[in-house]
């Protein structure tokens, strides 16, 4: 038998030493970051009952009309509106309207932090090399590891939820948002700082409609990740689609799982398409100016 | 040139690159040459003891082949780039005691500059990238947009404003980069290899247009180039810079004939002469008579005195010399501001021209004095 590796450390006594700071941490501050998050929690809630409030036709021609606005193309709209007449024919309307209620809160919340953090980044190379490794970390770390804290701190529920699904998401609306204002040619930069512009009308006036192409593409990949969250969302309380997979599991129904499984692929593929065909636009703009 | 007239004056200007530019200064100060100081310390020397002044309205050229400093030290006027040491004075004002606040107000109003690959905004269209400086100035937009059609017209580019960068060529791009930096109304106008990344015709299109543009505006033009030929055509005065020093300064003529050392004399060598040198500095003047003047008989006596006489009647002259003191076949002319170069094919036909001078006949190009003028080993004797 092949020697075992030696104990160094007693892993035990560092363990219990983290697990009990962590508790008292839950047990002293949980109530506080839960009252600080309640207008989290409050946006999904009303995203939510927006969506499910909305009668389904008029979803169906908003969603319709946002997918040609931005591809102008009939044949991708009418696709749209049948996946989605599909999602609503086998019964999974409301539990899509939560999901997608989860992925646009978590992908708002996402790009509203993760842009300045971006821009941030591309501003210094010292914050960059750190947040680098970082965001490595986020989207490597397996999901459940970070989960746990989550819901320790706040107790199975939607905000969890949301944080995990942000937490996961993240990463791409950061790191394109750096390198998109980083990819900005530089004499143009160099030209509106030589006419005298702030450092925020650079910001403003040329680095962010230079790298918007990018950072599009950031919304896009933030968009479908949060998507793939869902279903383990909803192991702790977030509901919708992933929840009806996750009763498939438990009860061994084939069905259930592959009908909402499809209805998440459906989902997925209408706001890819709408996304994508945005950032396109963006980056026929910077081309052709129209 | 009175003390009045410097525009800009640059007073031993240092720029160390690296993470050492203190030891790297007390270093050159100690004598250690570049090599040196890239060993001992990690920096590079980007500019050494850069000293030159600039005057009013003068078209000042900079010289220097790629990693001379040259674009390193244009930034500098517009403090794009910052010197380890040294001072820059525009209008007795050093730019490196501005703060930030004076800083953008005099990049706003008092420089302008054009980039090499034009760093137009390429999703805002031509008159929207003119107006630029004056948005920036704060000035209303409707007065911007006036003042930016009118420097697209002095470009010629009216007609194009509500197109983007991108569906112009390359010299067209450029015109609108010209067109932007004049809007401002900046006294000085910083160019960074303007026309370098332009075809050779348009090059000189644009080189002419500047010309142009610059005899009626006066502006003090800064002017960076690799191009010999460029520098001599456009300068009032030409700098070459080598590995970050300042080998000569002086007009086209004062470098082509003496070169202040071994580099800039290797480096004026393949010049074309002929479009180098102007036919005011070949030819020599020579009295100039009316047809009734001709008549009497002072005309031996100025010959006696004088290689020629020019006899003018209107447009119509005739050179008289001493082997042919009657002639009486019209003799072709040119302007004094013409290039060796175009005078070849009137000497070709004559051995003899006329030099005009704003107009009036000033003197005589012979074919002796072109050659002459044009061989180097002659010049230096």
């Amino acid at each position: 038998m092949a020697d075992n590796f030696p104990e160094l450390v007693d892993t035990r006594g560092l363990r219990f030493a983290i697990d009990d700071g962590f508790s008292w941490v839950v047990a002293n501050y949980g109530d506080t970051l839960e009252r600080l998050l309640g207008p989290l929690l409050k946006l999904l809630g009303a995203m939510e009952a927006f969506l499910q409030w909305l009668p389904w036709y008029v979803t169906i021609a908003g969603i319709a009309l946002l997918t040609y606005s931005a591809s102008r193309n009939l044949r991708m709209t009418g696709s749209a509106i049948v996946m989605l007449f599909f999602i609503g024919a086998v019964g999974l309307w409301n539990d899509a309207m939560a999901t997608v209620a989860l992925m646009l809160a978590a992908t708002v919340v996402s790009v509203v932090v993760g842009i300045p953090l971006g821009i941030l980044m591309a501003r210094s190379d010292w914050l960059r090399s750190i947040a680098l490794p970082l965001l490595n970390i986020m989207q490597t770390l397996p999901i459940f590891v970070y989960l746990i804290p989550f819901v320790m701190l706040f107790g199975p529920g939607k905000i969890p939820a949301i944080l995990a699904t942000v937490f996961f998401a993240i990463p791409p609306v950061i790191r394109l948002t750096d390198l998109g204002i980083r990819q900005v040619d530089g004499e143009v930069v160099e030209a509106i700082v030589a006419f005298g512009a702030t450092p925020s009308q650079k910001l403003v006036k040329v680095q962010i409609p230079l790298a918007l192409p990018t950072i599009m593409a950031g919304i896009n990949q933030t968009t479908m990740m949060a998507l793939s969250m869902v279903v383990i969302a909803s192991m702790i309380g977030a509901g919708g689609l992933g929840y009806q997979v996750l009763q498939g599991i438990q009860r061994l129904e084939v069905s259930r799982g592959l009908v909402a499984g499809i209805a998440i692929v459906f989902l997925a593929v209408i706001f890819d398409r709408i996304a994508q065909s945005y950032g396109r636009r963006a980056q026929k703009h910077l081309e052709h100016g129209e | 040139m009175t003390v009045s007239d410097v525009k800009i004056q640059v007073d031993k200007v240092y720029k160390i690159f690296g993470s050492r530019p203190d030891d790297a200064m007390a270093a050159l100060h100690a004598g250690a040459g570049k090599a040196e100081v890239l060993q001992k310390t990690g920096c590079i020397v980007g500019l050494k003891g850069i000293d030159f002044s600039i005057h009013s309205g003068e078209t000042f050229v900079i010289m220097g082949l790629s990693g001379s400093g040259k674009s390193t030290l244009i930034r500098h006027f517009n403090r794009l780039i910052e010197p380890t040491a040294g001072r820059i004075l525009v209008d007795g004002r050093n730019i490196m005691d501005m703060n930030a606040k004076e800083l953008l107000a005099f990049r706003r109003s008092g420089i302008s500059m054009v980039f090499q690959r034009f760093g137009l905004l390429p999703h805002q269209t031509v008159l929207e990238n003119t107006i630029c400086g004056p948005i920036l100035q704060g000035v209303d937009r409707r007065e911007a947009l006036k003042r930016g059609m009118e420097q697209l017209e002095l470009v010629g580019l009216k007609g194009f404003e509500n197109r983007f960068p991108r569906q112009l060529s390359g010299g067209m791009q450029q015109r609108v980069g010209l067109a932007r930096a004049l809007a401002t109304q900046a006294d000085v106008l910083l160019m960074d290899e303007a026309f370098s990344a332009l075809d050779p015709l348009i090059k000189s299109d644009m080189q002419e247009q500047l010309k142009e543009i610059q005899a009626r505006l006066k502006k003090t033009i800064i002017f960076i180039t690799h191009d010999l030929d460029e520098a001599l055509h456009l300068g009032d005065r030409i700098a070459i810079l080598k590995d970050g020093e300042l080998r000569q300064v002086g007009t086209g003529e004062e470098i082509l004939f003496r070169p202040a050392d071994d580099y800039v004399e290797r480096f004026v060598r393949k010049v074309d002469l002929s479009r180098a040198l102007y036919a005011n500095d070949a030819f020599a003047k020579v009295p100039v008579l009316t047809q009734a003047e001709a008549a009497g008989d002072q005309t031996a006596a100025l010959l006696r005195q004088h290689p020629a006489v020019i006899v003018a009647h209107g447009t119509e002259m005739r050179v008289l010399t001493s082997c042919e003191p009657h002639s009486t076949r019209r003799v072709a002319h040119i302007d004094a501001a013409a290039t060796l170069g175009q005078s070849f094919p009137l000497l070709a036909g004559d051995k003899t021209v006329v030099v005009m001078d704003c107009g009036s006949p000033a003197g005589i190009l012979t074919r002796e004095m072109a050659f002459k003028a044009l061989s180097r080993s002659a010049r230096a004797a």
